[in-house]
Formats: structure tokens, C-alpha cells, sequence
């Protein structure tokens, strides 16, 4: 059990990295189906920094830009000339895949240098570690995992505690009023879908850096769409996002451990959607304003339109 | 109007980049490819096999030849088609299981190749297709069934090796369980488990061999939790049949043993890597376009074994056990003489009933619909 809880925790990273970054930018507003194409430019360029620098640091720091650079494309598209988003987005995640493929040419069999799977080694947290049970799952992780969790808490701080978060919500709820209120929309929109794309690339990397240490073409195999799916599960909350991600991790991994109970394994492959789709159903049958999208999403904001 | 024009130019922006992206690679690989062989054709014309530098032939490929696996072991494949013979070769990858593949054909044809090689299981449709309408190509495609007066089906018996890295599995364990991350229930992948227990069975009566489905052929991530949670559950050695090396890295992580697939992956864990059941598609490249060549190819289907080294075991590296390498070359003289056919009675089912009886063993045709686990494999065919 504990194994597995463990085991879910790291199926689940990558996961909440992506949700998050995708939250950020729906919070704002746009909704960037580019996810996918984002965490594998950011997966290779993870995987060149740290294969040509020895440093895992820089491998995620590398990531982090290569991810927020192709947000910037969708950023320019969407934000500057108001392009449909959707379109966008599926253009990012094509563009995305195949310069990851091709970048990826150069690392063909490579393996990631020792010096840098060390650095991701499991630490255990002093004290945290040694609590029983939850000890041993979730503080005895590589450092990455611990980011996320960091992650996941200052969004939560963020969008609800601080001046920046509010004013962010109020666009994507109703971006005219905003401006308004003299808030800069725009500029809001470029910080937060760049930022929402450097934590998608952070997400590819986990993959290519830290759990699968060699580079293989296609390596989040569509992890990116699990993570929308995984937004409007979570309703657009970075709290829930931790749970919600670390489930889906969870799930995609337990049919492994529950084969020989004869339970189908295109049941279980099935369970991560389905559990959505509930999800969606029971949200909109309460009609809660607290689980709605924000309502300016999808929608160009123009300026003139007012 | 202004937001229908600059819709209008973003879309143009949109379109224009995601040509380029899907463009760039394939036109650059093609370009490395033609300025490669021109130069390794110039060498080859500097020895003897001068004659054969008008000859082209073409490879179609389902993956990035960087699989690491499957498409990487067709490939090195071709590299010593051009090497042996001082052929022409061009090759596409990444072509989808679709009508694409014709157009691929009709390119290549178009570019001169006499004999296309196709290497994956759904182009066979599509290839039959192709060649009636060029009786004068001859065509090869790999791991299918169908034949026609110039398309002829190839295949490996990957199994002997399988038998042979399972010897390897048996003697390594110590607690008689071995871990196999399988990718789909059919008949390919069964075979490959049945014999790989058979050969562990033949050294460790005791071993179990446990198999997880991972419904993937390439999901590195995923195949390494599979093998995690078989490792969490008692197995001490992994082998897998995916064409990634994610499994390598969970038993590399754990300090346990492992047996890849399709190429030699110690680079990838070279602390639990032992062996691996390996393609080597070479030779029998080279003996077909010669057959080409001397106008007696004929069509056929081919399903070789160790005996025409199509297929063989990856040398044992030193976390091997002790031994190994003797009992696997005294199998390995056993399968080439004939006298061990791996599939041969007794054979029982998981059930303990008696499938195949002494001394009888299972046709080919039985092989090719291998549909039950023999006894001592853990786990259900869905």
C-alpha cells in the first residue's frame, strides 16, 4: 500500500505540474490547448541543458524558458492579434511535437549524465520524513516533487490572498470591467500564460530529466490532455489540483498492482475520464458559482468591444 | 472587418507554423539520408561491390529510428545492406499505418528503388496494393502474412532468444520471481512470455514469471511504474517487450536485474542490464537484394531462427550470474541442432492440464496463434 501511494505520488507529478500551468493561464483568461506541445518542447530542452551542462538545475531552468517561449507564441497569437484560441492552442501542440522530435534527433540513445540523476536523488525531509505513514509517501521524494507541492500552495496563496491573484481572477471573469478598473489586461494575460507554459515545460522535463532519464521520443505519450481534463476536475482551484493530479497519477498506475484480481485493464484505463465526466455532471447539476469556468474564457478580449 | 483580416493573417501565421514544424525534420532527415549514402556509396565504389551502386532500395519505417528499439534495430539493418553490398538505400520513418504508406511506395519507386522493404505489420494491406501495379519492384514486408508473385512476408523467431535471455532470468533470481512488462494480449507477445518462462523453467523449476499488460508499446513512464509495481510485489529481474527502456530503469534504480529487448541496452542500465533477446535483420537484407540483384528473387515467407542469425541473444554483460554464458551456449547449440525446439511436449497450461504431449511440439501455425500461458506464468490474457 504504501508502495503504491509512493509510486502515485511520482505518477502524479508531472500531472500537477501541467495543471497548474494550465490553470494559470485559464485564470487569465485563455484557454491554451497547447499544453501537450509545451511539455515536450520543455522535455527537450530539459533534457539538452542537462545533457550538455551535467546540471539539473539548469535542466529545469531550461525548461521552464523553452516551455514559456512556446506559451509566447500562443501568447502573441491570442493576446496581440486575438486569434481563436482553440485553433491556437491544437497549432502549439502540433508545432510542439515536431520540434520536439526533431530537436530530439540529436539525443537518440542518449542516457542523462550520472551527475544529474544524482542530483535528483530521494531526499527525505528531516522530521517530515520520519512521521508515520504519510512520512514515508510523500516526504522522501526527489526535490522536484517537493516544488510541486510548493507550487501548488503559493497558487493557492496567490490567487486568493493577494492583490495580483484577485486582480487576475477579476479578468477572467470579466476582462472590461477589469480595464475598468485600471487593471492592464494585457500585460496581465503575457505574465501569467508565459508563466502557465514555463510550468508545462517544468512538467515535460520531470519526465525526461528525472523519471525516465533518456531521451525517447514522445515521452509524456499524452500526458498534456489528461491535464486540461484535469483543470475543470480540480474546478480551477491549486489546492484541489494536488489531489486531483496525485489521483489521476494513482489511477493510471493501479491497474499494474491489480491484474490478478481479474479486473479489466481497459476498465481501469478507462477510470480517469469517467471519473471527469462525473465530475462535470455533479458540478453543473449544483449549479455552484464557486465550481463554474471563469467566464471570460475562450473569449478574445477587444479593448473597443466595451 | 478588422477582426475578420487579422483572424484571417493569424490563421495564415498558425498554418505556416505548423508546417514548418512537421515539415523541418522529415525534410532534413531525408537530406542527411541523401548526402549519407552518396558518400557511402562513393566509398563502396572504392572496393568491390562497384556494380551495385546503381541499385536502389527503400525502408519504410513505423518509428523515429531513435526508438531505440524496433525501427533502430531495421535500420542498423540497412546500414549493413549498404556496407555489405555498396547499395543506394532511402528510407523514410514515422509513416503512418495508413493510405500514406502507398504514397511513400510510389515515391520511392519514383526515385529509382527496386526492392522496398516495408517493417510494419499494418502496411501489408497497402503493399499488396502497390505491387501489382509495379510487378517489377519486388516488395518485403515484415511480420504480416500475405504474399503475392513479387511480395514476399519476413519474420524472426525472436522466441529462441527469449528462451535463451529467460535461462539467463532463471539463474539470476533469487526469489523465484521474475517480473514481465507486456505490452498487448496477442499472439506475438504471448509467445515471447511462454518461451522466456520455458527457458527460466529449465534452469529454476521454482520460477514464477508475473505479467502486468501495460496496453503500450511506447509510454517509457508508464512501463517503468509497471515494472515498479511488480518489483514492489517480490520480483527481482525484469524483462519486458516494449520498445522503450523504462522498465531498465526501475530495476537499475532498485539495484536489481533486468532483460531488455529488440537492442543491447546496457548503455541505458548499466548496472542491472544483463542481456537481450536481439533483432539482426542484416544478413538476411543482403541476401535478398542479391537475390534481387542476380534476378532469382522469388516470393516467399520467411520465419527464421538462430540458425540464420536473424535473431539472437545480446552478449551477457557482467551482471550475469555465474554459468550462464555455458548454459546458454549448450541451449544455443541445442536450438541450432534441432534438438531443443522450445515449444515442444510436455507443455502445460496454466491450469495444469497437458496442451501439447510428450514428444509432440507445436506447428507454426499453432505459434502464430499462441492464445494460452503455460504453466508458471501469473496473470490473465484479456
Amino acid at each position: 500500500m504504501t508502495s503504491f501511494l509512493f509510486a502515485m505520488i511520482i505518477a502524479g507529478t508531472p500531472l500537477l505540474f501541467a495543471t497548474l500551468g494550465e490553470m494559470l493561464t485559464e485564470k487569465s483568461g485563455n484557454l491554451n490547448l497547447g499544453v501537450e506541445g509545451m511539455m515536450l518542447i520543455g522535455a527537450v530542452a530539459g533534457f539538452g541543458m542537462g545533457f550538455y551542462t551535467g546540471n539539473g538545475l539548469l535542466a529545469i531552468v531550461g525548461a521552464a524558458i523553452a516551455g514559456a517561449l512556446g506559451a509566447l507564441i500562443y501568447a502573441f497569437l491570442t493576446v496581440s492579434l486575438r486569434a481563436n484560441q482553440v485553433v491556437s492552442g491544437l497549432a502549439l501542440t502540433i508545432f510542439g511535437t515536431g520540434i520536439s522530435s526533431f530537436v530530439g534527433t540529436l539525443f537518440i540513445g542518449q542516457k542523462m549524465p550520472d551527475r544529474v540523476i544524482t542530483s535528483f536523488a530521494r531526499v527525505k525531509i528531516p522530521l517530515l520524513g520520519d512521521l508515520p505513514f504519510i512520512g514515508p509517501i510523500l516526504f522522501r521524494h526527489d526535490y522536484f516533487v517537493y516544488i510541486g507541492y510548493l507550487m501548488a500552495i503559493c497558487l493557492g496563496v496567490y490567487f486568493y490572498k493577494t492583490r495580483y491573484g484577485l486582480n487576475l481572477i477579476a479578468i477572467s471573469e470579466n476582462p472590461s470591467a477589469a480595464d475598468a478598473s485600471g487593471i492592464h489586461v494585457n500585460l496581465y494575460k503575457y505574465v501569467h500564460i508565459l508563466f502557465g507554459g514555463a510550468l508545462c515545460g517544468m512538467a515535460g522535463a520531470y519526465l525526461s530529466v528525472v523519471d525516465v532519464p533518456q531521451w525517447q521520443d514522445n515521452i509524456t505519450a499524452g500526458r498534456g490532455w489528461i491535464a486540461i481534463a484535469l483543470v475543470i476536475f480540480v474546478k480551477w482551484n491549486p489546492i484541489m489540483a494536488l489531489f486531483g493530479a496525485y489521483l489521476f497519477g494513482g489511477l493510471s498506475i493501479i491497474g499494474f498492482r491489480l491484474q490478478h484480481l481479474s479486473i479489466s485493464q481497459n476498465l481501469l484505463d478507462v477510470l480517469p475520464y469517467a471519473v471527469t465526466i462525473i465530475v462535470l455532471i455533479l458540478s453543473s447539476i449544483r449549479k455552484s458559482k464557486e465550481d463554474a469556468p471563469p467566464k471570460g474564457l475562450g473569449v478574445p478580449y477587444f479593448r473597443e468591444d466595451r | 472587418m478588422k477582426k475578420i483580416l487579422a483572424l484571417l493573417m493569424v490563421l495564415t501565421l498558425i498554418i505556416s507554423l505548423a508546417a514548418c514544424g512537421k515539415q523541418t525534420p522529415t525534410e532534413e532527415t531525408y537530406g542527411d539520408d541523401e548526402t549519407a549514402t552518396e558518400t557511402e556509396a562513393t566509398e563502396g565504389a572504392d572496393t568491390d561491390a562497384a556494380i551495385n551502386e546503381d541499385v536502389t532500395v527503400g525502408f519504410i519505417y513505423v518509428g523515429p529510428i531513435g526508438d531505440g528499439g524496433w525501427t533502430y534495430a531495421h535500420d542498423q539493418g540497412r546500414l549493413y545492406l549498404e556496407e555489405q553490398l555498396g547499395v543506394k538505400t532511402i528510407y523514410k520513418e514515422s509513416v503512418p499505418e495508413t493510405q500514406d504508406v502507398e504514397q511513400e511506395m510510389r515515391n520511392m519507386i519514383d526515385q529509382g528503388a527496386t526492392v522496398i522493404f516495408a517493417t510494419s505489420f499494418g502496411y501489408m494491406d497497402f503493399m499488396e496494393k502497390v505491387s501489382a501495379e509495379f510487378p517489377e519492384v519486388a516488395f518485403m514486408h515484415c511480420s504480416g502474412y500475405k504474399t503475392t508473385d513479387n511480395m514476399a512476408n519476413y519474420f524472426g523467431r525472436i522466441y529462441q532468444a527469449r528462451y535463451l535471455s529467460g535461462i539467463v532470468a532463471g539463474m539470476k533470481t533469487e526469489t523465484n520471481k521474475i517480473g514481465y512488462v507486456a505490452a498487448f494480449p496477442i499472439p506475438e507477445v504471448i509467445r515471447g512470455i511462454n518461451a522466456f518462462t520455458l527457458g527460466a523453467q529449465s534452469v529454476n523449476p521454482d520460477v514464477e514469471v508475473e505479467v502486468v499488460w501495460t496496453s503500450t508499446w511506447y509510454d517509457p513512464a508508464k512501463e517503468k511504474e509497471a515494472a515498479i509495481a511488480m518489483l514492489d510485489n517480490g520480483a527481482d529481474v525484469i524483462a519486458q517487450h516494449q520498445d522503450t527502456a523504462g522498465p531498465q530503469q526501475a530495476a537499475e534504480e532498485r539495484g536489481l536485474w533486468s532483460v531488455g529487448y529488440n537492442t543491447d541496452m546496457s548503455a541505458m542500465a548499466p548496472k542491472a542490464y544483463m542481456t537481450a533477446p536481439v533483432w539482426n535483420w542484416g544478413p538476411y537484407y543482403v541476401e535478398q537484394v542479391q537475390a534481387v540483384i542476380d534476378g532469382t528473387f522469388a516470393s516467399h515467407s520467411y520465419w527464421g531462427g538462430m540458425e540464420d542469425g536473424i535473431v539472437a541473444l545480446a552478449p551477457l554483460t557482467e551482471n550475469a550470474p555465474e554459468g550462464a554464458k555455458e548454459a546458454v551456449d549448450a541451449a544455443t547449440a541445442q536450438i541450432l541442432d534441432g534438438s531443443e525446439l522450445v515449444f515442444d511436449g510436455p507443455l502445460t497450461n496454466q491450469a495444469g492440464e497437458v496442451v501439447v504431449a510428450e514428444g509432440a511440439a507445436m506447428t507454426d501455425s499453432e505459434m502464430l496463434n499462441f492464445m494460452w500461458f503455460v504453466k508458471g506464468v501469473i496473470g490473465n490474457i484479456e
